[in-house]
């Protein structure tokens, strides 16, 4: 099989439903159209919303693939019919969409991959809220602990990331003229994500968040040293100051996914690398329960699959085995998560907080905060 | 950080009154923001104005300018224009005749024209502030080049600069601000001007997009400060990076400044520095805190001097009411014997920020 060169990915982000991402990503892909090209729609989601249906006419569908599950049909993307007709662009609404049991990947974002891989150009859609680093700070602001996410790489291998915005105040009066949902849904809608505080923090987020997204794009054609011709790397092109390594400690503790969701995000910030690890004593995290080994690992394979390579680290000192691993690794920057209260030394001896700190004297030690939704804390 | 409930102070309610009162009285301002020309923020101020006036509502043209496309014709030929009168040959907006015309809300292009000499307002965006002043709410569009802060940065990254500006504060004072966000090469198709080369302007264009965005989004966080005000909550969120960094006297600023302001920087965040003042400090004490704030000021971090009782507390309640996200504290080594049985002033830390992340620096 010939190389295949890669598709090109898109991303219309939005901050909720409603601000007209589905609507100006139909309105490209009618452009290209309009411009001779091969577009076809892989997945809409029409929400009864009159103006962005119309947005579709003239554009080739492809049918969605029933698939069973429990007695009832639902309907997803046909990845296969969609690699046949090999369409030049295919725009795919609801990138963070988790398809239903029995489809052959979990997410869309995956048949997406596969779109791409098979050098077919996507344009899809999807919210700040859907990010997986943000996870925590979203729960925390709006009380919803959103499950459908897109690991932060997948966004960052887009070639392109566009911001749709409205403001908060055209979204509500959308939603009041009953645009966006009907009058119940909106009613509901309204008491959720839709209260105006909320809806202007997770523009700002989407906002920096793009922000982000067009500085990581960018490649500095002033500085000495730029070559035109990919793989060539001048010693003058090496980013100045010192580079990063950031550490983060897994344990059991559901806070970990926390601290794995943060400690990324920082390190994607600061181009630094990212490794996580647990430490054991025995190998192979035998010493912990069946229920613990098994958290340990659910974790571990959470960072993998946020593109942080892991590793398991054997030692009778936690915070010795921990200490000696980064600076074998040159390490610059640990993470570790809160004690819980129970966890604060009593006459017993020091927390593992404190040792870690009094033994990494030349590291940055980061205590991740709880991100706990504000909401609880009210009625705590 | 949950949202605090308290008996306000009579001057407090006032206040808020008062500011409830100023803003129901004036007009709206909205403005969309574009990062070049050809992203097409004029067809999104007209277009709102086209369906605004469509849903029923008084809407006039106030300016717009001069060169024009056709779906822009489009647009206006079904709204109401108010002429442009010519003053020694400039184009000046009839802002008398929009304020005797009185409608609910007018559109206003070009905000940063110079009016002539002798005119009541030197520029365009001052007339707009009288709309406002006047109940009139106002729709406009500007590109970033013209506004007066950035000036220095655009001008570094495109080679130009204009005469002509308008002032921070006036897109601050906006209650609605929309970015007119896309691709740079749309822009390219339409701006390709053949002095520069077609990666100098994707570059180039893309510096500016990134501008555009951070500069709506610290409008948006003022509007957000300014609506919980009104609103009378005292609640703040994690959307923006701030960074407070612990000084005192021992610390060892340098590196925890340098880390502040790296971190500041690529969060698009703020940094601040905070220091809890002491009784009885020694000359030596005072001097070395004197060289560390000095290199917070050359990091050009906000200082902020505390007095309080007790440090810790001090320092979180400080946290606390200025959203801050991260706690960089140093640590020194030397642990006093009975601190194992009360706890470090660190473990006191770590455990009052709950939901700041704490980092902690070796001495």
């Amino acid at each position: 099989m010939p190389d295949l060169v890669r598709g090109k990915l898109k991303i219309f982000l939005g901050y909720a439903a409603g601000v007209g991402k589905t609507y100006q990503m139909l309105e490209e892909a009618q452009e290209l159209k309009r411009q001779g090209r091969d577009v076809v729609i892989g997945y809409f989601e029409p929400h009864s919303r009159k103006d962005t249906i119309a947005k579709t006419e003239g554009l080739e569908t492809i049918q969605r693939r029933k698939i069973d599950y429990r007695g009832a049909f639902f309907e997803e993307m046909d990845t296969d019919a969609l690699l046949r007709r090999h369409p030049e662009i295919c725009v795919v609404d609801e990138f963070p969409h988790t398809n239903v049991p029995g489809s052959e990947r979990l997410k869309r974002w995956q048949d997406v991959q596969f779109l791409l891989d098979s050098g077919i150009d996507v344009f899809t859609t999807m919210n700040i809220q859907h990010l997986e680093s943000l996870n925590d700070q979203i729960w925390q602001i709006t009380g919803i602990r959103v499950r459908e996410t897109i690991p932060d790489w997948v966004m960052q291998q887009a070639d392109q990331v566009v911001m749709v915005d409205l403001t908060p105040r055209a979204l509500l009066n959308r939603l009041a003229r009953g645009v966006v949902y009907s009058q119940e849904k909106a009613q509901k809608a309204l008491e959720n994500f839709f209260q105006e505080s909320t809806l202007v923090v997770l523009r700002e987020m989407a906002l920096r968040q793009t922000a982000h997204e067009v500085e990581i794009r960018q490649v500095d054609y002033d500085a000495p040293g730029f070559q035109s011709q990919p793989g060539y790397r001048d010693e003058t092109e090496q980013s100045p100051g010192p580079s990063d390594r950031i550490l983060i400690l897994v344990t059991p503790e559901p806070s970990s996914a926390m601290l794995i969701r943060r400690g990324k995000r920082v390190a994607d910030y600061l181009q630094a690398d990212c490794f996580a690890v647990s430490v054991s004593r025995e190998s192979d995290l035998h010493d912990l329960s069946a229920r613990d080994r098994e958290l340990v690992e659910r974790h571990l394979n959470f960072a993998r699959n946020l593109h942080i390579e892991t590793r398991v680290l054997q030692g009778q000192d936690v915070a010795k085995t921990l200490v000696e691993f980064a600076h074998l690794n040159s390490v610059t920057h640990l993470f570790l998560a809160r004690p819980r209260p129970s966890q604060w030394p009593a006459l017993s001896g020091r927390s593992l907080v404190q040792q870690v700190v009094h033994l990494a004297r030349d590291m940055q030690v980061t205590i991740v905060a709880d991100r706990g939704n504000r909401q609880q804390l009210q009625t705590a | 950080m949950p949202t605090a409930i308290r008996r306000r102070t009579p001057e407090e309610l006032l206040q808020q009154v008062q500011a409830e009162e100023e803003y129901e009285r004036r007009g709206r301002l909205k403005v969309f923001l574009g990062y070049a020309s050809g992203v097409g923020k004029s067809f999104r101020m007209l277009d709102e104005g086209r369906r605004r006036h469509e849903r029923g509502q008084d809407v006039v043209v106030g300016a717009i300018q001069p060169k024009t496309s056709h779906e822009i014709e489009c647009v206006l030929s079904k709204l109401e224009v108010i002429p442009l009168r010519q003053v020694d040959g400039v184009s000046v907006m009839d802002t008398p005749a929009i304020l005797k015309r009185h409608p609910a809300v007018c559109l206003v292009d070009g905000l940063a024209y110079d009016n002539p000499p002798g005119s009541p307002h030197a520029s365009r965006w001052e007339d707009v502030n009288q709309l406002l002043d006047a109940g009139i709410s106002v729709i406009s569009s500007i590109n970033i080049q013209y506004i007066d802060e950035l000036q220095e940065r655009v001008a570094r990254i495109t080679g130009k600069s204009v005469k002509q500006t308008v002032p921070r504060s006036f897109l601050n004072s906006a209650d609605e601000i929309v970015v007119v966000d896309a691709p740079p090469e749309m822009c390219i198709e339409r701006s390709q001007d053949g002095q520069m080369s077609a990666a100098t302007v994707a570059q180039t264009l893309s510096e500016l997009r990134e501008i555009a965005l951070l500069l709506a989004a610290d409008v948006v966080d003022r509007q957000l400060e300014a609506y919980l005000h009104r609103n009378g909550i005292s609640q703040t969120f994690g959307a923006q990076e701030r960074i407070l960094v612990c000084m005192t006297p021992r610390a060892n600023a340098g590196p925890m400044i340098a880390s502040g302001k790296r971190n500041a920087d690529r969060f698009h965040g703020d940094l601040m520095v905070a220091y809890v003042r002491q009784e009885e400090i020694s000359a030596s004490d005072q001097e070395a805190l004197e060289r560390n704030l000095d290199i917070a000021r050359a990091a050009h971090a906000r200082i902020e001097i505390l007095d309080g009782q007790d440090p810790i507390e001090t320092l979180l309640k400080f946290a606390h009411e200025h959203g801050i996200t991260q706690i960089f504290v140093g640590h020194s080594t030397r642990e006093q014997w009975w601190e194992r049985f009360t706890g470090t002033p660190l473990d006191r830390l770590i455990r009052g920020a709950n939901d700041i992340d704490v980092r902690v620096f070796p001495h």
